[in-house]
Order: structure tokens, then C-alpha cells, then sequence
């Protein structure tokens, strides 16, 4: 077991305004684990979520990330052009609407070629190839790689958006609602398709989700936040399986088995 | 052999929060060990608390107070209140769990839902595949079947592939709840020998056994399981 965790959090809080969207929240996440954010609508997720990966400024509190090469390092301390940089090359980022990770004005190939040039690749038949194969593994038709997401259904953009996030090999990648608004077997396909990066490639993830089925199949452990807190949080099957909160156990009980 | 399970003052209580925060109290101050060769057989009535205790051993239940020791690693490891990933280590090379359900994985092969803990074990694809046919085959599950995801198998059919993938791994420690429940007696008399395999081989074994052939043919010992304050 490796002892220095990836991701260190430490009493994180944001405000906006008066309102706490997230408070004092802490926890490490491991090499190769998955971790699962649930919780109601507006209990602060996103928020979390743009705050470890510094795209927001918390008002207290710290992440640190173990770098592929640099050692350690304060997510919040970085230049915002070394921050950019860990972001190309070392993570990815889910975006819960999907037209906010993708750029509307290129192809879906440019799309996904463009997170391959971002970490050196030159070499364009390869980024093509590398773009219909990818785009292959998350199902979308092949003669649809010239196409601009604009003509793309909300599913087809998701499933992009995950294509474009995973095609560099990311270490860490942050996931807000990557399944929302699939139908189920192209879900299931997804899944399948990180589970097996998982697995394989030790990746390692944060991920939020209102789908405790996927939460199931997927993350290692879960944390539910209610108002911006982190109620309770444990191995997934623990808290699905013996959840302690009545939040948590009201979150259980409304959904059919999984 | 000493023990390489050992547990001590377990109390297990379920508070039901949309029942007004009821108590159940299921578990109080549950004792016992196992050793390599032994299988304990938790015996006792409907909602006694067999499974509750097996799932408290598993790490999936969380006891209020009380320990849980296990050899792992060379070493004793304390799995009440552990560390998740602490529990997930654990899982992965020393203590395997038979459920009486398997939960499906979408889209995935059968042969390959079987092989997956042994390949995170870091063996090869061919190693885990090699070995999770021959398990599908001593269960009896047809060779037409191993290709397909095991969603629209029968219930006996589900239990066998459940039990080939969790068998897959020489887990020393081994918890069963009710491995046999949906099994004709062909099936049935193969996943006994398939354990008792295990348990000559040197595997402690915890199990819960409805089925009192199964019971006898598997069982060491018994640990009998009362709620608090009924009569044992
Ligand atoms: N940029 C912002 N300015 C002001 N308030 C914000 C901003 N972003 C989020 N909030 C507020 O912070 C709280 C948490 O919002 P957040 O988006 O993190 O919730 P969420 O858990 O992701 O919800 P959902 O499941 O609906 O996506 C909400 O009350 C929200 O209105
Ligand atoms: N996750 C849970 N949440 C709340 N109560 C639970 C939970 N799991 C078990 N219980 C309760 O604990 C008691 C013991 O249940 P358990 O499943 O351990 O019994 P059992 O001895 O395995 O019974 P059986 O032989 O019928 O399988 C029951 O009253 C049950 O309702
Ligand atoms: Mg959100
Ligand atoms: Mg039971």
C-alpha cells in the first residue's frame, strides 16, 4: 500500500456571499481509489469539486497533490500557469454540463486531439487515430468526428467530454454527474470503460453522483455531504449497506435495491 | 493451529432514524476465533444476527465497540473501525466473502466477472481466465453461458458464478453466508467438496448453513447466535 496519499483536502470551506457551499471538509484519497460524492441537489459537490481541482479559490483550508514528477504540491499556491499545466497533463475534469468541458467551435476529433497536443503530440495521423479510437470507446459513430459537438445530442457531449478527459492517460480525474442523462446501456458501457481504467491503470478518481447504482459499481468509498457538510463517510458498501445518518438512510431507503 | 481470526466484545445496534431513532440492538459482546483448517458454523433463528455478525466480519456492517483482529500480511490487523482502505487491502488478498446474491456487473462476460479478483491479485488475463473456466466448469455452469453477462441466468446459475468469483482467490480467511440456498443437489454437493477443498487446505472459514447436510459436511464447530436477551 502506498503511504503518501495523491490528494490531501484539509478544512475546506467556501462561501458565496453569507451561504456556505462547502465546509470544513477533509480527506486523502489514495493512489488507485475512487471516491463518490452524493448528496442532494445544491449540498455543495460542484463546489468541492472546483475547489480540489483549483478552479475555485476556498475561503479556508487546503488541498495538496502528489505529483507525478514535483513532488508535492499546494493546489492553491500554484502559479495559475502551473495549475494549468497539472490540469493538461496529469488530470481530468468531468464537467457536469458538458458545454462547459468541451469547446463548441472545433470538430469532435479537435476535440479530443487537443488534450494530446497539450502534452506533446505532433504527429497528426497518430492524434487522429487515437481520436476515432476513442471516440469508438465511448460509442459514437466514426463519421461523426468531423461534426462540432453544436450538432451532437446531450449524451453524444458527455460521452465526448469523457473521451477528451481520458484519451491523455489523466493520474487523477475529478467527474461531476458523468453518467447523468446517458440511457442505460451506453451508462453500462461507460462504466465498464472506467472501471477497467481502474483497474488497470491504477486511475484514480473523484466523482460525484447521484446514482447510487453507479456509485456501486464504481467508487471504492463514498462521502455524503448534506448543506455543504460531510455527513458521514466510510467504504461504499458500508454506507450503502449500513448507512448511519438519517440523511443517509433516507437516501437508501427512496431508491430501489442496488 | 492458532487463530488467525479473533473476535472480541462486538456489539452491533441498528438505530432507525425514520423510525424515531429505534435501537436494535443484534449483537452483544460476540466473541470468537477460527483457526487455518476450522470451519465455524454461526447457527441460530431467522433474524438472530448470523448475518449481521458475518457482514461485521467483512467490514461491511459497522460494530459500535469491539474487535476484530486478522492475519494479514504477517501481521494482525484490526478491522473494526478500520481505515477503508486498510478494509479494501484486506478484502483483496486475505478475506473473501460468498454472498447468497451476485450483484451484476453490466455488459461484462461471465468468465470475466469471475476472473476480475484474481487479476487484481496481479495475475495474467490467461492465468485468471485459465482458472476461472475450470472453476465454472467443476460448477457446472455450460461453456455457451461464460461468454455472456450473467443478468439473465437463473438464480441457481447466479449463485454458482458468485461462487466461482469469489472462490477464485486462496483467500486463507473465508466468510459464507449460506453459499448453497438456491442449489439442486448435484450443485450443491459440488460447491461442499469445492470447500471443503479450501478448508483442508488450510482456509478458516466462518459460514451460516440453512441446510443441515451442508452444515455436517462442512462444520467443525458451532457458534450459536441469540439476540440480546433471548434465550440461546
Ligand atoms: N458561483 C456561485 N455563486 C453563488 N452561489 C453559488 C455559486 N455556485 C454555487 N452556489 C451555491 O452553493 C451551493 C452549492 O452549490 P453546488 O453547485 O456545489 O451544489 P451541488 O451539490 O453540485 O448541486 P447539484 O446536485 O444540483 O449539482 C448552492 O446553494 C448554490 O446555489
Ligand atoms: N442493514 C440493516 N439495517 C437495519 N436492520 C438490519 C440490517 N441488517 C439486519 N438488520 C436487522 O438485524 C436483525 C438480524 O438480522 P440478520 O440478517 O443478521 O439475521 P439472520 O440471523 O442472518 O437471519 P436469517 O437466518 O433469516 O438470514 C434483523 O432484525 C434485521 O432486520
Ligand atoms: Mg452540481
Ligand atoms: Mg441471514
Amino acid at each position: 500500500m502506498s503511504d503518501t496519499p495523491l490528494l490531501s483536502v484539509r478544512a475546506l470551506t467556501k462561501r458565496f456571499g453569507g451561504r456556505v457551499a462547502c465546509h470544513d471538509v477533509s480527506f486523502d484519497l489514495w493512489p488507485g481509489e475512487v471516491l463518490g460524492i452524493v448528496g442532494e441537489s445544491g449540498s455543495g459537490k460542484t463546489t468541492l469539486l472546483n475547489c480540489l481541482a483549483g478552479r475555485l479559490e476556498p475561503d479556508a483550508g487546503s488541498v495538496s497533490y502528489e505529483t507525478a514528477s514535483m513532488g508535492t504540491v499546494d493546489v492553491h499556491r500554484l502559479s495559475e500557469a502551473r495549475r494549468r499545466l497539472l490540469a493538461r497533463t496529469e488530470w481530468g475534469f468531468v464537467n457536469q454540463d458538458a458545454r462547459d468541458g468541451l469547446r463548441m467551435g472545433v470538430s469532435a476529433g479537435a476535440n479530443i486531439g487537443e488534450r494530446l497536443m497539450a502534452i506533446g503530440a505532433r504527429h497528426y495521423g497518430e492524434i487522429r487515430g487515437s481520436a476515432s479510437e476513442w471516440l469508438g470507446r465511448v460509442e459514437i459513430d466514426l463519421d461523426r468526428l468531423d461534426d462540432r459537438p453544436t450538432t451532437f445530442s446531450g449524451g453524444m457531449r458527455q460521452r465526448l467530454q469523457i473521451a477528451r478527459n481520458l484519451v491523455s492517460n489523466p493520474r487523477l480525474v475529478f467527474m461531476d454527474e458523468p453518467t447523468g442523462g446517458l440511457d442505460v446501456s451506453v451508462q453500462a458501457r461507460i462504466l465498464d470503460l472506467l472501471r477497467g481504467l481502474v483497474d488497470r491503470f491504477h486511475l484514480s478518481a473523484v466523482l460525484v453522483t447521484h446514482d447510487l447504482g453507479v456509485a456501486r459499481l464504481l467508487t471504492h468509498r463514498l462521502m455524503v455531504m448534506q448543506g455543504g457538510a460531510v455527513i458521514e463517510q466510510g467504504l461504499t458498501d458500508q454506507v450503502l449497506d449500513d448507512p448511519q445518518h438519517a440523511y443517509t438512510q433516507m437516501l437508501v431507503a427512496s431508491i430501489l435495491p442496488v | 493451529m492458532l487463530p488467525v481470526l479473533r473476535v472480541s466484545g462486538l456489539n452491533k445496534s441498528f438505530v432507525m432514524h425514520a423510525q424515531g431513532g429505534l435501537a436494535l440492538r443484534v449483537l452483544e459482546d460476540v466473541a470468537l476465533s477460527v483457526a487455518p483448517g476450522e470451519c465455524l458454523a454461526l447457527v441460530g433463528p431467522s433474524g438472530a444476527g448470523k448475518s449481521t455478525l458475518l457482514r461485521s466480519l467483512y467490514g461491511n456492517y459497522r460494530p459500535q465497540t469491539g474487535s476484530i483482529r486478522i492475519r494479514h500480511r504477517e501481521a494482525w490487523v484490526e478491522l473494526a473501525n478500520a481505515e477503508p482502505r486498510t478494509t479494501l487491502d484486506v478484502r483483496r488478498h486475505t478475506l473473501g466473502f460468498v454472498s447468497q446474491f451476485l450483484r451484476v456487473i453490466p455488459r461484462v462476460a461471465t468468465v470475466d466477472v469471475v476472473a476480475e479478483p484474481m487479476l487484481r491479485l496481479g495475475a495474467t488475463p490467461e492465468q485468471a481466465r485459465d482458472r476461472a473456466q475450470f472453476l465454472l466448469s467443476l460448477l457446472g455452469i455450460p461453456e455457451r453461458l461464460w461468454q455472456l453477462p450473467p443478468a439473465t441466468f437463473s438464480g441457481g446459475e447466479q449463485q454458482r458464478v458468485n461462487i466461482a468469483r469469489s472462490l477464485i482467490a486462496d483467500y486463507p480467511v473465508l466468510l459464507l453466508d449460506e453459499p448453497t440456498a438456491s442449489l439442486d443437489v448435484a450443485n450443491r454437493d459440488g460447491v461442499i467438496d469445492l470447500i471443503r477443498q479450501r478448508r483442508e487446505a488450510g482456509a478458516a472459514i466462518v459460514g451460516i448453513f440453512h441446510d443441515t447436510a451442508v452444515r455436517d459436511a462442512l462444520a467443525t464447530r458451532l457458534h450459536n447466535v441469540a439476540l440480546p436477551g433471548a434465550q440461546a
